[in-house]
């Protein structure tokens, strides 16, 4: 299949494209909506929103999911906020302020009309979640309330407490629950998605496992979308949920999706830090409380006082002195550098100097402690519980980890991939967010992917095939497909080795994160590129896994994850080499300023690096996209 | 500074599969960190197990933040253990101490089988939702979000039922295997807004009897509060009998209508 980079962006002024694209799709008219059936893989705020509103227009949904339950998505771990441009507070915020601050936060390597489309839906997201009861924070009036996040200067995040992503997956799941329950869509829990079948140029439906029973099935569809989350866990440990996976994505890349921009992974500059070598995963603590709390380390890499016994003057608070205008608020990628510095300077904090302090004293005494635990209380008990330390007492420790991957599977306009027929929404697709996301802006994307773009753009794909039937499942491609797949996990069983596939997950994370993380260097990376094709043959030859092929194995679900993020690990640390600049989550220390900041250059690398498979992950092919800006001039993001 | 527990003996509820009888089988693990969640400790469990060439415990868990609501363990006959408002991946080390036996089994109730190990099946949470725990607000058409305007501790006592993770641990506390906190959490979030006034006796009647078909009934025990991870009010019970001896005199006429 070949690779055309066309995205499709709709002719016309910025502010028109959208509704003109609406105004000129092709529809499918509701009776002949049920004639057409669609899978959605996943079932996330991406998914389960995409799933519902497409059954509720009249389209047969298939939703798949590897979770018991559609509700347990790793939408629901988002903290802090909902981004939409409403403008309740008269801060001055509009449409343009959001697609600026996006398209800048994301260091111009972002698609200008997606972006701006997004920014446009943002107002319709608030409304229909708070008409299905979403319990949004209010204000004494009963008026919903705001609060500001990093890389914006107005108030437009909407939040449920700490519990923004649970409170509104649980909306999107609501209405997918009243779907199923009215037969309109067909769940299918417990089940992971392991390739994707095409014929005759098309996407025509997936392959699945079933994750009780090991049972290999296909199911066909007119269109497949894929909203199966991001790949942060490639670097093992991440503020992911543990079963966050690239294998759906991956796999559809495998059959022909390009992928785009694998290097541009959000490092979040406010996790807990890790505690010991056998820690699982690490734990976000809000961007949200950057409002309230103020980031330092001690001026001296000797100090050994307690927090609190350290002078003021003995303090840097280092963004607040760097970047005066945004402060504590400075967007992620540049506060997670900064926080970097420190530690490397050897101001850490900490009993393994791995962290810096976010200290809630001032807010405390300016506002009272039951403000503070109003805004943050369960934020603070959950890092209680982690640390066992008191943050109203102590500052907390936070430092960087991987939590967001903003690159993933190219899309045009529509949201289709390099496959016909192949759709990608949410994070798992590369398209909103540039080379950096700005906080509060990932449920806006996977909500406006779900409810109200996809459900648009889909018919104009599947008006040309009213009536025209589609391959079944007993086609050769499909059962080809199934015996792969029934392969490769009767493989991971037989190769008996000794290590297990977290030991090999280890592994590849610490690679992936020392070459490819928070700093990349050519030398790094090359190097990880040297180490990487070695470890992934130790994986196929030196790999065991317990157990077996007909029941529950978690040992088995983990090998087959692994094994995907080895392939992608490649690519990303490939992406990151070819791209000879310094721009949002992506730092190549040979590309910055003097002053150490980011150093983009728009003269070569104006463009979206979309790769494609070739059957060997370490010669895959580099193909472009270019970014043209017609509204948002270059400039260099400076948060000063 | 971190602390080392020794000599943490484990018995862990091992079944192959549902037909399976199931046992107890113990196991040693001769030294962990303070700071380690208790599901790090399985995890550490179950390295020791494939580098032995055993088989993995199985046990349900994902975002290890407590909120996804998909880790489930009966901790020493405790669902999610001894911390209160704390799930199980949640829960560290740090509250147990050198020597402990700790027993571990999965949730147990007759609307739950068990799947594998540590496993359980709890799809008709989902069954009571998919009957009537939404607001009928089909996407696209929702007018200004400001326009009703909702009062704070309307909001405040919405959400905290909403806060639900819908674990089951509720279920697993509960003597009778009744899913009262859960489908009572789930209509207080929205039987207390003004959106869902509209279906608010409708809900109540349709997930009170779907409630009724897989779960067994509740008698005011009120171990669902003590093991709820979100600390939910078994008020939230009340407001739901209230709603559904409501709904059986209201729905006689109205649901006639649809």
């Amino acid at each position: 299949m070949s690779i055309n980079l066309d995205s499709k962006v709709p002719a016309g002024p910025m502010a028109d494209k959208w509704d003109n694209f609406k105004e000129q799709e092709k529809l499918v008219n509701p009776a002949n909506k049920r004639k057409f059936k669609i899978i959605v893989v996943g079932t996330g705020l991406a998914g389960a929103s995409a799933a519902a509103t497409l059954a509720e227009l009249g389209y047969r949904v298939d939703a798949f999911t590897f979770h018991d339950s559609p509700r347990r998505a790793h939408s629901i771990a988002a903290q802090g906020g909902i981004n939409a441009a409403k403008n309740y507070k008269g801060d001055g915020d509009s449409v343009h302020r959001l697609f600026y601050d996006t398209v800048k936060g994301g260091d111009f390597r972002s698609r200008e009309a997606n972006v701006h489309r997004l920014a446009q839906v943002s107002v319709n997201i608030i409304d229909q979640m708070v008409a299905q009861g979403v319990p949004f924070a209010r204000e004494y009036g009963g008026q919903l309330d705001n609060r500001s996040f990093g890389g914006a200067q107005v108030s437009r995040t909407f939040y449920a407490r700490g519990q923004t992503g649970q409170q509104l997956l649980i909306g999107a799941y609501q209405q997918l629950a009243r779907q199923i329950g009215l037969g309109n869509v067909n769940l299918y829990n417990r089940m992971e998605m392991v390739d994707v079948v095409n014929i005759d140029g098309r996407c025509a439906g997936i392959v699945v496992r079933d994750l009780l029973t090991g049972e290999i099935s296909s199911h066909s569809a007119h269109a497949v979308v894929l909203a199966t989350g991001g790949y942060g866990n490639a670097f093992f440990l991440s503020t992911n949920a543990m079963n966050c996976n690239v294998t759906a994505a991956w796999r559809a890349h495998r059959k022909g999706a390009a992928f785009a921009n694998p290097c541009f992974t959000q490092i979040h500059p406010t996790c807990i830090p890790q505690a010991d070598d056998f820690q699982s995963k690490l734990t976000l603590m809000s961007e949200s409380l950057r409002n309230d709390g103020r980031v330092w380390v001690p001026k001296s890499a000797d100090e050994t006082r307690a927090a609190a016994d350290i002078p003021e003057d003995e303090r840097d608070y280092y963004l607040e002195r760097i970047y005066p205008s945004f402060g504590n608020l400075a967007p992620r990628d540049v506060s997670s550098r900064a926080a970097k510095r420190a530690v490397d300077a050897g101001q850490g904090v900490g009993p393994l100097k791995n962290g810096v302090y976010l200290d809630f004293a001032d807010a405390i005494a300016r506002l009272g402690k039951n403000t503070v635990k109003e805004r943050y209380g369960n934020l603070f008990d959950m890092y209680e519980r982690i640390t066992g330390e008191n943050p109203y007492e102590t500052p907390m420790r936070i430092y960087p980890a991987s939590h967001y991957t903003m690159g993933g599977l190219w899309v045009d306009y529509e949201l289709m991939t390099t496959v016909p027929g192949l759709y990608c929404a949410g994070e798992a697709n590369f398209s909103d967010h540039g080379a950096n996301r700005l906080g509060a802006s990932a449920l806006m994307q996977g909500l406006a992917d779900g409810y109200f773009v996809l459900p648009y753009t889909i018919s104009n794909f599947l008006a040309e095939w009213l009536n025209k039937p589609i391959p079944d499942t007993s086609h050769a491609a499909f059962k080809q497909a199934e015996a792969d797949a029934t392969d490769r996990f009767k493989r991971f069983l037989s190769i008996g080795g000794t290590r297990s596939p977290d030991y090999f997950h280890r592994e590849l994370g610490k690679i992936i994160w020392d070459y490819c993380g928070m700093d990349r260097t050519k030398e790094g990376l090359e190097k990880a590129l040297s180490e990487l094709p070695a470890l992934y043959q130790e994986f196929q030859t030196d790999l065991r896994v317990t157990g077996d092929g007909e029941s529950t194995n978690q040992t088995l679900e983990k090998a087959g994850r692994v094994e995907d993020f080895f392939e992608l690990g490649m690519q990303m640390c490939l992406d990151a080499l070819t791209r000879e600049e310094s721009c949002g989550g992506h730092f190549r220390a040979e590309h910055q300023t003097e002053e150490g900041e980011a150093l983009r250059d728009d003269e070569n690398f104006a463009h979206v690096a979309a790769w494609e498979w070739t059957g060997d992950p370490m010669k895959p092919n580099r193909h472009q996209e270019e970014l043209e800006y017609e509204v948002i001039k270059f400039q260099t993001r400076s948060y000063k | 500074m971190s602390q080392h527990l020794k000599n943490i003996t484990l018995k862990i509820w091992r079944q192959v599969g549902p037909s399976d009888r199931g046992r107890f089988e113990s196991y040693l693990v001769p030294e962990i960190s303070d700071e380690a969640s208790f599901l790090e400790m399985l995890d550490l469990l179950n390295e020791q197990l494939i580098s032995e060439g055993k088989e993995a415990v199985v046990f349900d868990h994902d975002c290890r933040e407590g909120i996804c609501g998909t880790c489930s363990l009966m901790i020493d006959g405790q669902a999610h253990g001894p911390q209160k408002g704390t799930a199980t991946c949640q829960l560290h080390m740090r509250k147990f101490e050198s020597n402990d036996t700790i027993v571990i089994e999965p949730w147990r109730a007759s609307a739950f089988p068990i799947i594998k190990d540590l496993m359980v099946d709890r799809a008709p949470l989902d069954r009571i939702v998919e009957a009537g725990g939404f607001i009928t607000a089909e996407t696209g058409g929702a007018p200004d979000a400001n326009l009703i305007p909702i009062p704070k501790p309307v909001a405040d006592a919405s959400m905290d039922a909403a806060e639900c993770i819908g674990c089951g641990a509720c279920v697993a506390a509960c003597p009778n295997g009744a899913a009262n906190l859960f489908t009572g959490a789930k209509m207080a979030h929205l039987n207390l807004l003004p959106q869902g006034q509209a279906e608010r006796f409708q809900r109540a009647e349709a997930m009170v009897e779907t409630m009724d078909e897989h779960f067994g009934s509740c008698t005011n025990h009120g171990e669902c509060e003590a093991a709820c991870p979100k600390s939910i009010s078994i008020d939230v019970i009340a407001l739901l009998n209230a709603d559904y001896l409501k709904a059986k005199f209201k729905n006689r006429k109205n649901l006639s209508r649809i």
